[in-house]
């Protein structure tokens, strides 16, 4: 029954998105009042009811109703209800559905609170985003019901997959979700703006908080999703350039120019076309790496439907969405007013630098994802993995960071040279000195990694420097987002260069009370016991570590074997320390009665994460700030008003 | 803006690349097939000895006869083999010669096998631990390598022959010949 009242939401989920399509087109040519007026109670229901219909298919995971055949095929009665809960979404329809809720509450969210936008092109928006949810809804309905019955219904369900089993599952998705959809809004504004030809600061200040709000979840979830693959698949490696990993960050970095270019055009009104183009290319990523894993192009740990007939029905909808947004781009950018012009050496002329190196970014990464696909198609079967993007994301990550350091130190519009180095003056000295300091302390460690904790060095230094001769309670809040969000990735930069560069790894094979050194920890293995799970029994080793004449602590790896289904993980065993993390794995029983363990000492890679919150912390500080500086004039222009 | 009205239709065309390649790589049909990385090069030396009594053991120096041979990497404790066993028997009648290596097995259980699913084979060398199994880049049973008549692996066969691979199998045969004239 739960099934069934999903089903009829997703269905009257999608009219509603047809008649809010049709209302939107009533309002827009026949300029009608009334008909708009209906348009935001529309896209509020719209909202409400897929979100009932995502509620149903959770409801029917919790209950482990096997007669609906995604139960049946995707949990199991004996799992940990959390993992029933996230397991709604642990797979392709699941998955879909969630995409989906996230998609119509964004829009029942713009209808609800969207007060700055000029009304027709909010008209227009609600309209473009309707559009896009209408297709999404078809294919759920046609082609990934997850409603769908089994007959008969099995006994049991067949289980989730293990490495998903974790609690990971329950954030990592829709946070990342929240992210990729969140940027339909800003695409949705786009279109609508294309269409009512209304672009300027007005329309930037509007879409600023969607498209930050939006980036903060993508760069929680990326942060998230890395720590968890770090942890969960037992390799040691926190980012693996995968191609779900890319499509991840393809629209991370669009969304990143795009905030930037956003606020160009709010502050200077300048970039126009170029804010609008970002906005189109930013959603249309989040599709395209959704396309990636879904259609099973690209195989991949993450790709768990694998089925043409779904992949032509979201290339479809790809075509029309953003071959549809950039021809509308193509005939209208022309009629969108040219904005204000700036010298090349200014804040605008960094910003514009800082957007372009992104691109490029973007485009390696799009195209070292794409080539084994062209690859294959000439019969030559490849993968392009961390040798290709490290040799050349690398450089132009590390001048990107070069010009993060200077942009914000720089005046709008135009600027002196010599003053632009004098105000630099401390971040080239830090970066000099961080660079020979490692080299003097540490070795010889390679040219990015040098240039990596230099750069870190300077960008830190950089990066507060705005504050410098500042009253700090009245410094602006959207400025302290910039600084700790720019502060975040010269932490997280540190951390990339400093784990890369002086990782100590060590693979042995130990009988029980053998001790093994690395990197100034003795390790001993204590023993290894079974223990029981919920739906899983292990091997857990007992590994007492001792660094210097420091007492010992415990660590316990695991090997899990899961029934439903039948598979193996590796529970790694971390400990997080001072100066960086161990990572303990346990491995296969030999022969001979020794155990092989695999060990790590991994010095200051947690500030990778921590640098990854710290950048979204930024731009949760930055909504914050515009949202309340936006109150504020409100509530002076209303005194002004009354005193009036 | 003008000046440079067709920049504003670069994007599309970029979209329009991509959807190219990815219509590409989702309508080909995909290869499966597993490319070893043995395919043109000489078999490895090795002499196993005999596992049932009665057929003789195998090395290398046995398919350097001028004629291509069928090597099937099989075992009498693996299912596939089973059914792969008649498509075995189909070559056999159709004149074409087959060696085979026993993985990790016994020379009862062999014979057992072979009494129950028919024996195609001129030889079988016991390779009681996997190892020419490894120096063939040969993951699992059962495989079936075609050997022209020089030693050099000329086709690597992964899994089961079923019905439909026999066909293929011929005429790899038959290239192999041609080839290695």
């Amino acid at each position: 029954m739960t099934a069934e009242f999903g089903l009829a939401a997703l269905w009257f989920a999608a009219t509603l998105a047809v008649l809010q399509i049709a209302l939107s087109g009533l309002a827009l040519r026949r300029g009608r009042d009334d008909v708009a007026a209906a348009m935001r109670p529309v896209a509020i229901v719209q909202g409400a009811l897929v979100a009932l219909a995502m509620a149903a298919l959770i409801a029917c995971f919790l209950a482990s109703d096997m007669s609906v055949a995604l139960v049946a095929a995707n949990s199991h009665s004996a799992k940990p209800w959390l993992y029933k809960f996230a397991g709604a979404w642990g797979n392709h329809e699941g998955s879909m559905l969630l995409w989906v809720t996230i998609l119509g509450l964004a829009g029942a969210a713009v209808a609800q609170f969207e007060r700055r936008l000029p009304e027709r092109t909010l008209i227009a928006t609600l309209g473009a985003q309707a559009a896009i949810a209408l297709g999404f809804y078809a294919f759920l309905l046609f082609a990934s019901n997850p409603f769908a019955r089994a007959d008969p219904a099995p006994a049991d369900g067949a289980g989730l997959n293990p490495l998903l089993q974790d609690p990971g599952l329950a954030f990592h998705p829709p946070t990342l979700y929240a992210g990729y959809v969140g940027l339909s809004v800003a695409f949705s504004f786009a279109v609508g703006a294309l269409l009512t030809r209304d672009v300027g600061p007005v329309f930037a200040r509007a879409m600023r908080p969607w498209v930050l709000g939006a980036w903060v979840f993508l760069t929680l979830g990326i942060t998230a999703g890395s720590y968890w693959a770090y942890y969960e698949l037992g390799w040691g490696g926190w980012w693996f350039w995968d191609p779900t990993e890319n499509a991840s960050l393809m629209p991370w970095l669009a969304a990143t120019a795009l905030l930037h270019s956003v606020s160009v055009l709010a502050t200077r009104d300048g970039l126009r076309a170029w804010t609008i183009m970002l906005a189109v290319v930013a959603f249309s990523m989040s599709m395209i790496g959704t396309f990636l894993v879904r259609s099973g192009i690209l195989t991949s740990v993450h790709a768990f439907a694998v089925d043409p007939t779904r992949g032509s029905f979201i290339l479809a909808l790809l075509v029309i969405y953003i071959g549809g947004a950039l021809a509308l781009f193509g005939a209208r950018v022309g009629t969108v007013r040219q904005g204000n012009l700036f010298d090349p050496l200014s804040r605008e002329g960094a910003l514009v630098v800082n957007n372009l190196l992104l691109s490029v970014i973007l485009g390696v990464v799009l195209i070292g994802t794409f080539y084994p696909i062209v690859a294959g198609a000439m019969g030559v079967q490849l993968s392009v993995g961390a040798p290709f993007f490290d040799k050349t994301v690398g450089p132009l990550a590390l001048l990107l960071v070069a010009v993060m350091a200077a942009g914000p130190l720089m005046r709008w519009r135009r600027d002196e040279v010599g003053a632009v180095i004098e105000r630099l003056q401390w971040p080239i000295a830090a970066a000099l000195f961080a660079s020979v300091g490692v080299f003097v302390l540490g070795g010889w460690i390679g040219v990015l990694p040098t240039a990596g904790i230099g750069l870190a060095a300077g960008l830190a230094v950089a990066s507060v420097a705005p504050l410098a001769k500042r009253n700090l309670r009245r410094a602006p809040l959207t400025l302290w987002g910039m600084v700790v969000a720019h502060l975040g990735v010269a932490v997280s930069l540190a951390g990339m260069a400093a784990s890369s560069a002086f990782t100590t790894e060590r693979l042995a094979a130990v009988y029980v009370g053998d001790p093994v050194r690395v990197a100034g920890f003795t390790v001993t293995l204590d023993g290894v016991r079974p223990v029981i799970g919920d739906n899983w029994t292990a091997l857990e080793a007992r590994l007492s570590v001792r660094e210097g004449e420091d007492a010992p602590f415990v660590l316990r790896p695991q090997v899990r074997y899961f029934t439903t289904p039948v598979t193996t993980t590796n529970e790694s065993a971390i400990a997080t320390l001072a100066g960086g993390q161990l990572y303990t794995v346990l491995g296969a029983l030999g022969d001979d009665g020794r155990w092989q363990l695999r060990l790590w000492w991994k010095p200051f890679v947690t500030l990778i994460w921590l640098g990854g919150a710290m950048i979204a912390a930024g731009g949760a500080l930055s909504i914050v700030g515009h949202q309340r500086r936006g109150w504020m004039k409100r509530r002076r222009r209303a005194e002004m008003e009354w005193y009036a | 803006m003008s000046g440079k009205r067709w920049v504003v239709w670069l994007p599309l065309c970029a979209f329009g690349v991509i959807v190219a390649v990815v219509m590409w790589g989702l309508y080909l049909p995909a290869d499966r097939t597993v490319h070893s990385a043995m395919v043109g090069k000489p078999l490895p030396a090795f002499t196993l000895p005999p596992i049932v009594p009665g057929k003789p053991g195998l090395s290398d120096k046995d398919f350097r006869q001028g004629k291509p041979r069928l090597l099937n990497v099989f075992a009498s404790w693996c299912i596939p083999c089973i059914a792969e066993a008649p498509q075995l028997m189909t070559l056999k009648a159709a004149g074409v010669p087959i060696d085979a290596v026993a993985i990790r097995d016994t020379g009862p259980a062999i014979t057992g096998f072979l009494r129950r699913n028919g024996d195609p084979y001129a030889r079988i060398g016991d390779d009681a631990t996997s190892r020419l199994q490894l120096a063939l880049g040969s993951s699992g049973v059962p495989e079936t390598f075609v050997i022209d008549g020089r030693g050099v692996i000329r086709m690597q066969h992964v899994g089961d022959i079923r019905p439909e691979d026999v066909a293929r199998l011929q005429q790899a045969l038959a290239e192999a010949e041609v080839g290695a004239e």
